[in-house]
């Protein structure tokens, strides 16, 4: 660790801090290019431009045009094959001003090392993730989301690893990991051991999801806390969007993670150098790797940053939700099978195919309007309505949604008459055996999500026929149809993060956590709308379906 | 006619006749010039040698005098000879040179060259080389008893930076690369070429005897025979690549032993391999190939020529000083010249320096001189080991070199360049670009491309695109061998022509295979490697070559000889990919088989014994009255009880 030892890079580092310190403006593209050209690296440039479907107005942005700035440090004995990538974030503003500071220190050093056996790109990413898709689709050369871009000239091969670094002031209490990126894929659980076994060696606190594990972990208290932690991941996993800058990378199968500096109000501050040595140690690492990192888990739950719950674990308790599923189809299967006392074998088909038919096709209908209308109808909505167009996009898409629910069982009476027993069995049958494919499917691929759907849509699923108490049953549904579930997930989700919030509060971000859903699926691909919208909300219309079945 | 002209006519029409596929004249004509020059230099190289030879007991440094006398014949210089005592049919002689040039990215050149010639024929009918004074013995009988005509090979540690470090005197691919042509009365060129590889393997301490059929290749016009000789058909050709391979001190070591004087005396005494190794780049490399004995190539000789060539670091090493010296780059100091050598001499690059403003030099060089390498002129100063004065009072040679400016990082536009890269995600498909820079801005030049894929990346042909300014670029020749699972690799080679000041982009898609679970190699999760692609050019010349050359030539200027004035023959190497296949998770099956071994052993094992044994309820044994009763009557007769 010669990083703190040497007094002069001490100093430049320093000096290089200070000189950040100041307000920025756009990012320096050219004061970038010169010092990092000054550092030894090969630099390049990449300039890239979206306009975004409507305006993120979290992000206050809408035609973004920007600048990523890469230097590239060769390995002195690999031919370009192989190469790990630490990135910072160039944002205006003081929220994150002392990552760029601090990966320039660390190029300089690590220009000055022998050992590099992986090429290391620094990477300096303006517009926080729609810079780095537009890196990484440039250098992978891919264009999955229309965004326009340069090509790289410079690269380094495949990339093994990637971390990315978020510092909001140069003196920290905590680093917080941060592991979840685009549709809920995790990095190697190695590569979060990794970091807290450097955090551990160094002696910094390390934390996941905020929160510090307890060191009485096997005391009530440290259950409940280790539960919440728990929580606020499957709660983030579950919402698909790329936490951090890492997030982008997982796509392509690098390992990437996040680490954010806290400072908090505790007495022990760690200044940057520690940070440094922590870069350092784990760059050095992952700069010894043979072969990628793949020994560990990729599907596993932290309640904290030492302990795990993996993947065989956790699938038996969706199992069990599954299995309720499917045993409610048994139980229909053989209703539909044995004739129902009183009535005369006279009739060889059961319901018409249409009365089926009708809904499962007019739930869809209503499902690729949700997913459509929203986007394409934003301009008419604004001429009409006094509302930006954020607004007309959010209000639009919480409009088709409850218009859903009126729509399908008026259709239906009109199209086939009256329903018949039989009918609404056949048609239930069906959307169990959708939704259990639907739910497996989702909780193979994202668990949390997965299970989130399946909390709430497998009791209504399961007990839901045109005989219970109709309005009751209503309000019951509709408290736990998908919309629903995001609105209580945002109030848990504050919750556990300790900052409680109104209802109004709440509201509010109801509607920009659609918007932000909407603009995560157009412009990183996030498949949490399409896959709600299009396959889940249908599904649960044909439970509506039922329950208005006469 | 000379030999040498009846050796270019003969390419010329052999490679005529192998270019029938090829669509336009512009392939052949652009082949058939490529190696034209290269014979045709050959004479010039025979021509120096031989002039060279003959003025070696002269201290050489008025260049300006020598240029007046003409070359002598032959005769005379093989009678004034005085070093070879041999017996005059086998005459060897030996040369040694350094040449380093600063880089303008700060970085130091260094390139070393040793050439060991020897006027024999292994070939002659009935005759048996038995007799070897300077050439290595381990080779020679290589040479003889695989009947080869032209031997390449080369390892290599990190890769050529071209955008910082400009063009190398000699190209090599990272990782161990082997060309050879056989001779032309080799009946089986594939068991030759297998055990040669073998026999490589062992002379070097390398993992030559990893090439198989899988990664050879015969191309039909990347690479032509550098050394004077008929045999110009593809067939009598193998190159084979392993870009994995690791380049150490034990390559370094059976390299040194090949010399002369080892690494005892001379310029290997700086080939300390800590130092070497402890570089940015660092390339060994033996080449092997037939020359004309003189100038009127009445009978062909042997030349082996051994490069080392290296860059140092001057960024980690020197600790932001900007000076540089033997001591600090070697850790030793040149004593003496080989003894055996006929020319020892150190020649570094003053050419960006003219008036000594950029760096200096110290001791000064006690000459100057120019030659015309890679298209471009440049000024050398000459130390002379052989010379007494060089080494001065103490006795060593310590050249040192101060910059008075701080450097330059800025990226350099070398004519020609190459890079490639895997595009797309996923483990199903992806897309191999490769890009061709030609930054030359008002001339267009041809370019041989040669692409060896593995074959478990399954190329779709048809996803073949050439395209330079974002139009189609049709090459004007294209073979390609498609692959065979587990036999031999996917060849491709095509003739493009790169317009001025641009980019020509050739992608090709591929489907990774699914490999037997045998093949895997012992770490799946690293990747698999694909070697170097090759580009082949002549590219046009910077500066006009000067007609009345210096007779004098270094060696390092002469090895891609180009008598041409407008153009110089490049080699360019892209990097290679590292890609990654699908990878079943091995520690699975492992676990598996545990599992299983363990249900089996102990489940179907219990179960096997319960259906198989018999049981039979055991009586309590009978007392003893009972025991004495039957006993009784068993003597009686009477059935027992």
């Amino acid at each position: 660790m010669g990083l703190l030892s040497d007094p002069n890079r001490r100093r430049a580092l320093t000096n290089l801090l200070t000189r950040l310190n100041t307000p920025l403006w756009g990012m320096p593209v050219d004061w970038l290019v010169k010092a990092m050209q000054a550092r030894g690296l090969e630099v390049f440039t990449q300039s890239f431009s979206r306009t975004l479907p409507f305006p993120d107005e979290n992000k206050e942005r809408y035609m973004v045009h920007g600048t990523n700035v890469y230097g590239i440090l060769r390995a002195p004995r690999a031919p370009r094959t192989e190469a790990l990538v630490l990135s910072a974030p160039c944002t205006p503003g003081s929220s994150n001003n002392q990552a760029v500071g601090l990966l320039l220190g660390l190029a300089q050093y690590f220009r000055g090392q022998m050992y590099w056996a992986k090429d290391i790109i620094f990477l300096v990413n303006e517009h926080d993730l729609i810079g780095m898709q537009a890196w990484l689709e440039g250098y992978h050369h891919t264009n999955t989301t229309g965004m326009s871009w340069t090509p790289l000239e410079g690269r380094g091969g495949s990339i093994q690893a990637a971390l990315s670094l978020e510092l909001s002031s140069d003196i920290i209490t905590s680093l917080d990991l941060v592991l979840e990126g685009l549709n809920g894929q995790l990095p190697n659980l190695d590569l979060a051991n990794l970091f807290y076994a450097f955090c551990q060696k160094i002696g910094v606190l390390c934390t996941i999801q905020g929160k510090l594990q307890r060191n009485d972990w096997d005391s009530a208290a440290g259950y409940s806390q280790a539960v919440q932690t728990m929580l606020l991941m499957v709660l983030k996993q579950a919402s698909g969007r790329p936490w951090g800058d890492h997030g982008l990378f997982l796509r392509y199968h690098i390992e990437a993670a996040s680490i954010r500096g806290i400072n908090s109000f505790r007495q022990y501050k760690t200044d940057l150098t520690t940070v440094g040595k922590l870069l350092e140690g784990m760059f050095r690492k992952l700069n010894n790797l043979l072969e990628r990192l793949h020994q560990s888990y990729f599907f596993y739950l932290l309640p904290s940053l030492s302990r795990f719950v993996s993947i065989g674990y956790y699938m038996p308790a969706f199992g069990l939700l599954a299995a309720i599923l499917l045993l409610r189809a048994l139980d229909l299967w053989v209703q539909l099978g044995s004739p129902a006392p009183g009535t005369e074998d006279g009739l060889p088909f059961g319901p018409g195919v249409l009365s089926v038919l009708t809904p499962l096709i007019i739930s869809h209908l209503t499902g690729v309007a949700l997913y459509t209308l929203p986007i394409m109808a934003q301009q008419t909505a604004v001429e009409h309505f006094p509302v930006s167009e954020t607004e007309a996009v959010v209000l639009t898409a919480i409009a088709i949604y409850t218009a859903g629910l009126a729509l399908p069982h008026n259709t239906h009476r009109v199209l086939s008459g009256e329903g018949t027993e039989e009918g609404w069995r056949v048609l239930k049958l069906i959307a169990i055996f959708y939704m259990a494919v639907l739910l497996g499917c989702t909780a193979l691929i994202n668990f949390s999500l997965g299970f989130i759907l399946a909390l709430t849509l497998v009791p209504v699923a399961a007990f839901i026929t045109p005989h219970v108490p109709r309005v009751l049953s209503a309000l019951v549904m509709v408290l736990l149809s998908p919309g629903s579930t995001l609105l209580f997930s945002i109030f848990v989700y504050q919750e556990l993060q300790e900052a409680p919030i109104t209802l109004l509060e709440g509201w509010n971000l109801f509607l920009s956590v659609i918007s932000q859903g909407i603009l995560d699926h157009n412009l990183y691909g996030s498949l949490v709308y399409p896959l709600i919208s299009l396959l889940v909300y249908p599904c649960w219309l044909l439970l509506w379906n039922i329950l208005f079945w006469k | 006619m000379t030999a040498g002209r009846c050796t270019a006519a003969l390419l010329a029409a052999v490679l005529v006749c192998g270019l029938t596929c090829a669509s336009t004249a512009a392939a052949e004509e652009a082949i058939t010039e490529e190696y034209e020059s290269i014979s045709n230099a050959n004479e010039h190289v025979q021509a120096q040698d031989d002039y060279a030879r003959s003025q070696k007991r002269r201290e050489i440094t008025e260049h300006d005098d020598d240029q007046n006398e003409p070359p002598p014949s032959s005769s005379s210089s093989s009678s004034s000879s005085s070093s070879s005592s041999s017996s005059p049919p086998s005459k060897d002689y030996f040369k040694e040179e350094l040449v380093i040039r600063p880089l303008s990215s700060g970085d130091i050149y260094a390139s070393f060259q040793f050439q060991t010639r020897w006027d024999t024929d292994f070939f002659a009918p009935g005759k048996k080389v038995s007799h070897y004074r300077l050439f290595p013995k381990s080779l020679g009988q290589l040479m003889s008893k695989f009947s080869v005509r032209e031997m390449h090979v080369s390892f290599t540690q990190g890769y050529w930076r071209t955008m910082q470090w400009g063009q190398p005197f000699l190209p090599a691919p990272p990782g161990a690369e082997l060309w050879v042509w056989f001779q032309d009365s080799v009946a089986d060129v594939d068991g030759a070429w297998k055990e040669l590889t073998n026999v490589l393997s062992g002379i070097f301490c390398a993992s030559l005897n990893f090439i198989d059929s899988t990664n050879t290749v015969e191309p039909t016009a990347s690479f032509k025979p550098l050394g004077v000789g008929n045999v110009t058909h593809q067939r009598f050709l193998r190159y084979a690549v392993l870009p994995r391979e690791i380049v150490c001190t034990e390559n370094l070591t059976p390299w040194k032993k090949l010399l002369p004087c080892g690494s005892k005396a001379g310029l290997a005494v700086l080939m300390k391999s800590e130092k070497l190794f402890h570089s940015s780049f660092l390339s060994l490399a033996v080449h092997i190939r037939p020359v004309c004995q003189d100038w009127g190539c009445k009978g062909t000789a042997w030349e082996l020529r051994q490069t080392v060539n290296v860059v140092f670091d001057l960024h980690t090493t020197g600790q932001g000083k900007r000076e540089w010296s033997f001591f600090k780059m070697f850790s030793r100091t040149l004593t003496e010249a080989c003894p055996l050598a006929t020319s020892s001499k150190v020649y570094i690059d003053v050419t960006d320096n003219p008036q000594g403003e950029l760096f200096e030099l110290n001791p000064a060089a006690p000459s100057l001189t120019q030659a015309v390498v890679l298209g471009d002129r440049r000024t050398y100063a000459v130390y002379d080991l052989m010379a007494s004065g060089t080494f001065g009072l103490l006795r060593s040679l310590n050249v040192l070199l101060r910059w008075k400016t701080p450097g330059s990082v800025d990226m350099l536009r070398p004519l020609l360049h190459g890079e490639r890269y895997v595009a797309g995600y996923g483990l199903q498909t992806g897309e191999i670009h490769t890009l061709i820079y030609n930054n030359h801005p008002y001339r267009a030049f041809p370019v041989l491309l040669l692409d060896i894929v593995p074959w478990y990346l399954r190329l779709y042909i048809h996803t073949l695109t050439v395209t330079s300014k974002s139009r189609e670029n049709k090459p004007s020749y294209i073979h390609y061998q498609p692959s065979k699972d587990r036999l031999r690799p996917h060849l491709l080679e095509m003739l493009i022509q790169l317009p001025p000041n641009s980019v020509t982009e050739v992608t090709v898609q591929f489907e990774r295979a699914l490999l037997k679970w045998t093949e895997y190699t012992p770490d799946p999760n690293h990747g698999f490697y694909v070697g170097s692609s090759v580009i082949s050019a002549l590219v046009p010349s910077v500066v006009a070559m000067d007609t009345s050359y210096t007779l004098e030539h270094p060696l390092f200027s002469t090895f891609f000889p180009c008598k041409e004035e407008s153009s110089y023959f490049v080699r360019v190497y892209t990097e290679p990919l590292l890609v990654n296949l699908p990878t079943p998770d091995f520690s699975m099956p492992y676990n598996v088989i545990c599992l299983t071994c363990t249900v089996v052993a102990v489940g179907y094992g219990s179960l096997y014994n319960l259906l198989t044994r018999t049981f039979q309820v055991e009586e309590p044994s009978p007392g003893v009255v009972k025991r004495l009763a039957n006993m009784i009557r068993y003597l009686r007769g009477v059935p027992l009880l």
